[in-house]
């Protein structure tokens, strides 16, 4: 948007977020597609009318403008065809407008839909409730714009086809479980992205983070969703110190904790503080409280690991033991208290179960590395470089096979 | 998830093909392309011109040097790519497998991960 509109984007977004919430409100989640085009269109005209004629009520003037466009297309395409199709379309609205923060939450509902594919989850998400446009998205992602038009168009469908009724705000808990896992997986793939790029991805952390706010703000009593935005902050807070000047990673224990962002880490620490006391250990939770120890610690040495391995543990036993992930995590803080033997026997049997689960081999090099065993860690070193699909991740760990083999700083 | 989708030729099986099955691997192409846009899966595609085409430039000690391709020695060679992006390693499998020239012998799709794209738009 231009610089002298009177309507900054950050405005934009939230007015589309909004105008969207009250139209599926009002004719429901079956004419998904139908509102979010009448949104689209109703800001474009806002785009070109407003700086001429700004309106007293924004919200208000967008809304009203996105219903006659709803109207208009729902008699068009009822015209094609039939008279009950154009009875359900120009249904007058069910409720009076409902407050804000339940409607965000159930146009997040609708976009995380279980049904929908991930990737399209994520793509809807960012369209229709972050309020980026489909060439913004298709830049994130490194993709033609087309791909990601028709991923959104496919998606819209799809919700407006599983035809369900809105669901209504006393039940507006139900999915949050599927909210919460493609706000995480938006932000991990900002800070693991397979496309390695790490400048082109600081938009979709922040983006992540807003819609984690976002949440926060619709269940305030649900400590998962406290914990998600505090696991976020508490992990956007070390990016500075986690990126080397020249994209290669640097693990925890080589960062420089003086680049860390320390108002994200309080703001952080002290979501985790309000959320924890008595709560669930649902994973988010669990996730932030190891974060706020890491963010707390001076150094490795200073690091609570006794605390962080007795939360992985608990991780795995309230996450099933089904994500190996969170064992390999366990087992580098094993490392760090019951010593690397113990540890290397760790990662050996977890492998046993869970064949080419990615890094397995970045942490053993670590692990044997620290065990005095370089030719076993360069070997390790070398398997693991040729396993991961990241690129900051493979600059490192060659970084650390030149390092063991004395060819490099 | 971005795979790139190679198409490896052997000359000899490709010479060997009839008319007919000419026809039906690029009306495959056609169907497999359509279908990959329809799922929002498409990213690109490339046909490459025939290897005896190619040119390598390498470092012959003092500088580049070019010379007539191609760079690999094999009879076979690369006649194309799709780009795609995918869920997961298993959705990708199952689209090279739609590929006209899974089902032809001499013909084969490599499905590797992409670790960087820039796609220049900005």
């Amino acid at each position: 948007m231009t610089e002298r509109h009177p309507v900054g984007e950050g405005l934009w977004r939230e007015l589309a977020r909004q105008a969207l919430a009250r139209l599926l409100r009002s004719y429901g989640s079956a004419q998904f597609d139908l509102c979010e085009d009448a949104v689209q269109e109703a800001l474009l005209h806002a785009y070109q009318q407003w700086p001429t004629r700004f309106p007293d009520d924004p919200l208000g003037w967008l809304t009203a403008t996105a219903r006659r466009r709803y109207a208009d297309r729902a008699r068009s395409d009822a015209r094609r065809r039939n008279r009950e199709t154009r009875a359900a379309m120009l249904h007058p609205p069910v409720t009076p407008e409902a407050r804000q923060s339940d409607d965000s939450l159930l146009v997040l509902q609708l976009c995380c839909h279980p049904d929908l594919p991930r990737s399209a989850r994520v793509a809807l998400t960012l369209r229709a409730v972050a309020g980026l446009t489909t060439a913004q998205i298709a830049n994130v992602y490194q993709l033609p714009e087309a791909t990601i038009a028709q991923r959104i168009t496919r998606a819209k469908r799809r919700v407006a086809a599983l035809g369900r009724p809105l669901p209504r705000p006393e039940h507006a808990r139900e999915r949050l479980a599927s909210v919460l896992d493609v706000l995480y997986v938006m932000f991990t793939e900002a800070h693991h992205t397979t496309a390695g790029a790490p400048p082109r991805d600081a938009d979709l952390a922040a983006e992540a983070i807003r819609l984690a706010r976002l949440l926060r703000r619709s269940v305030p009593e649900s400590t998962e969703a406290a914990g998600l935005l505090a696991l976020m902050l508490l992990t956007e807070a070390r990016h500075p110190a986690r990126v080397a000047p020249d994209g290669s990673l640097r693990p925890l224990d080589e960062q420089d904790r003086t680049l860390w962002d320390r108002d994200l880490i309080g703001e952080g620490i002290e979501l985790v503080e309000q959320a924890a006391p008595g709560a669930d250990p649902g994973p988010y939770l669990l996730q932030s409280c190891i974060a706020a120890l890491h963010a707390q610690a001076s150094d490795t040495a200073a690091t609570d690991w006794n605390e962080i391995l007795a939360l992985y543990r608990l991780l795995e036993i309230v996450t099933g033991h089904r994500n190996p992930t969170i064992s390999l995590n366990r087992i580098v803080a094993q490392a760090m208290v019951e010593g690397t033997d113990v540890a290397l026997a760790a990662i050996d049997a977890l492998e046993a179960d869970h064949p080419g689960l990615p890094r397995t081999d970045a942490v053993r090099a670590h692990l044997l590395e620290q065990a005095d065993r370089p030719a076993d860690a360069a070997e390790a070193y070398r398997r693991a470089a040729a396993a991961t699909v990241n690129l900051a991740e493979q600059r490192h760990l060659r970084h650390r096979l030149r390092r063991l083999a004395g060819t490099d700083g | 998830m971005k795979y790139l989708i190679l198409m490896h030729v052997d000359p000899a099986a490709l010479e060997q093909l009839s008319e007919e099955q000419q026809r039906q691997i690029q009306e495959g192409h056609g169907a497999f392309m359509a279908a990959a846009k329809e799922s929002g899966e498409f990213v690109a595609t490339q046909a490459l011109a025939d290897p005896s085409r190619s040119k390598v430039v390498r470092s012959s000690g003092s500088g580049p040097e070019v010379t007539d391709g191609p760079f690999a020695e094999s009879k076979e060679f690369m006649g194309g790519f799709y780009l795609v992006d995918v869920e997961d390693e298993a959705r990708a499998l199952e689209l090279a497998k739609q590929i006209p020239d899974a089902a032809i012998p001499g013909l084969a799709l490599e499905v590797r991960p992409v670790m960087f794209a820039d796609l220049g738009d900005e």
